[in-house]
């Protein structure tokens, strides 16, 4: 798994509920950390989510955080922080008391962490996308929340928002340590601060386990698209090539050079590698451009529907993903255990990665 | 006779307003939110007295509250109250007349706040009770100042029940819309009639004047 491993603490969460259209029959066990709920719109992660905070009832279930049995709580008992897409500010009181309003828990930490010492005297009215976003983190927070729910925060927020948002919540996840629900339908925010992911489909979970697992698990191609695939790891920054303006990074399984400064040195970063980006050769090449050249094992081979296979690598122990063609597996000869090496192109990283 | 009138008018007035504004309230609530059997009936009930000539309701509040009435007898009894006559009655009449107004406006008022913003406040641990008092009332506030208002105005010019329920006993039960009635009736009282006019059309445009400047008070953050 990628990132920083918490406790003991575990959730586990049981929940069907019938609608007219769909049912949500749901189960997941999960160790604390970011759980990113992954799935289209319509799968049911805003009903999973609500459910857990105890807004919606389930028909039957059973939700049980860190030993404690939630079930039939009421929500103002749960103790569960809630972020909501819409920031859901009141309205008429300032950012201060809207802060305040379920508790004043490490209210100066949080006030400088987010970035809000500017804002308390203001009323919501006159507050941006992103500061209402950063106000609603705070305001869950500082109710001490045995565990943060958030529903697609950052999917009210443009690009550049989204960007100023994220480094936010991933010093949220490593310093705060609130174990937290993370519902989005953005592979990159999974990559870049889940440790674990449950795929949602149409009421169901299809896939479920720690990141790095899942999104190089050549199964889950089909599962979460030919975009969205695509291994997480965790990288370290070594070096900075002021000359040729780009950073040096190594992981367990190997270097990657990319462009630009990236980090400072000895910072870890997660890098994302969608499957797409990946080209493979049985021999290692010669004078290409690409800069990152990984040797590479072959561990799985799946067919897909339509001409794609996804093929499953292993980088010394770290999983990787890449997509070909089944033309390219006809006459590249490849089957399970073959010795190959693994092109990845310097750009592809998730630009949120950049620092 | 005149200032009595007045008063007596407002006393009334007041009174059924304020009485009559936390029950208009709750009820708004639940029209506004609950999804009951009985909901049409209930809406229906409430908007009674905007339908039924006055006339029937005051018939039917004497008939109700009347001291051989069904309640009316039963607070004779073990309280020894009487409403039929009195200005408590009167009250009674305006509230039940100001009612419908009322909730109107206050349902109007819990339907434009946010269901979502009450369950935030769930979520950070507020009670029922805590997520009405600081976030639904604060919210709704415009709706209910509309609502007390136009329950306050129309009690002020309630006549038709009034009479009916509680006659007009000078000094006891006469307000303003009944005495300007009854002045009417006597030649030679015409400049009396005037005043009562002027005092009704200023307390009418006072109240609305007040009500508007709270409303912009409120939502000016």
């Amino acid at each position: 798994m990628v990132g920083t491993p918490y406790g003991g603490a575990m959730i586990s969460v049981r929940i069907k509920k019938a609608f007219a259209d769909f049912t949500l029959d749901v189960a997941f066990d999960a160790p604390a950390g970011v759980i990113a709920v992954f799935g289209r719109s319509g799968s049911g992660k805003t009903t999973l989510i609500n459910a857990i905070a105890g807004l919606t009832r389930p028909d039957e279930g059973r939700i049980v955080l860190d030993g404690r049995d939630l079930t039939g709580v009421p929500v103002h008992r749960r103790g569960l922080g809630y972020v909501f897409q819409d920031a859901r500010l009141f309205p008429h009181m300032t950012v201060a008391q809207n802060l305040c309003y379920g508790g004043v828990h490490d209210r100066a930490r949080l006030v400088e962490m987010l970035g809000l010492g500017g804002l308390l005297d203001r009323y919501p009215a006159a507050l941006s996308g992103g500061e209402k976003s950063r106000v609603a983190l705070g305001r869950a927070l500082m109710s001490k929340p045995a565990m943060l729910l958030l529903d697609e925060p950052l999917a009210a927020l443009d690009g550049l928002r989204k960007a100023e948002i994220l480094p936010y919540l991933e010093r949220l996840r490593d310093e705060v340590e609130v174990p937290m629900i993370y519902v989005t339908h953005d592979m990159s925010e999974v990559a870049r601060l889940a440790n674990t992911i449950v795929v949602l489909e149409r009421g169901r979970v299809v896939q479920s386990g720690g990141v790095a697992d899942v999104l190089s698990n050549p199964t889950s191609v089909a599962l979460l698209g030919l975009r969205d695939a695509g291994a997480v790891l965790l990288a370290t920054v070594v070096a900075h090539d002021v000359q040729d303006a780009v950073s040096v990074l190594e992981f367990e399984g190997g270097r990657i050079v990319l462009p630009g400064r990236i980090g400072r040195i000895g910072k870890n970063i997660r890098l994302r590698i969608p499957a797409q980006d990946v080209i493979l050769a049985r021999v290692a090449p010669v004078q290409i451009s690409a800069r990152n050249v990984l040797p590479v094992t072959v561990t799985a081979l799946q067919i897909e529907e339509g001409a794609g296979v996804a093929v499953g690598l292993l980088a010394g122990e770290t999983p990787l993903l890449a997509r070909i063609t089944m033309a390219s597996l006809r006459e590249m000869d490849l089957v399970v255990g073959a010795q190959i090496f693994a092109i990845i192109k310097a750009t592809a990283v998730a630009p949120s990665d950049r620092d | 006779m005149m200032w009595e009138a007045v008063f007596l008018s407002l006393q009334v007035s007041a009174v059924a307003t304020i009485v009559a504004l936390p029950l208009a309230i709750w009820v708004a609530h639940i029209l506004a939110r609950k999804v009951f059997r009985g909901h049409a009936l209930l809406n229906g009930l409430v908007h009674l007295p905007l339908v039924l000539p006055p006339v029937v309701t005051g018939y039917l509040l004497l008939v109700v509250f009347g001291r051989s009435g069904v309640i009316g007898g039963l607070l004779f009894e073990w309280f020894g109250v009487t409403l039929a006559f009195r200005w408590t009655g009167a009250a009674l009449a305006a509230g039940i007349m100001g009612f419908p107004l009322m909730v109107r406006a206050i349902r109007l008022g819990f339907e434009a706040v946010d269901a979502g913003l009450e369950d935030a406040a769930r979520t950070l641990g507020a009670s029922e009770a805590r997520v009405f008092r600081t976030v639904t009332l604060p919210l709704i506030a415009p709706g209910v100042v509309a609502g007390a208002v136009l329950g306050f105005a129309k009690a002020l010019g309630e006549f038709g029940a009034t009479i009916t329920f509680v006659a007009a006993i000078p000094g006891q039960t006469q307000t303003i819309p009944s005495a300007i009635y009854g002045l009417l009736q006597v030649p030679g009282q015409e400049s009396a009639v005037v005043v009562l006019v002027v005092i009704s059309v200023t307390l009418a445009m006072g109240a609305l004047v007040a009500s508007e400047w709270l409303a912009r008070r409120m939502v000016a953050r």
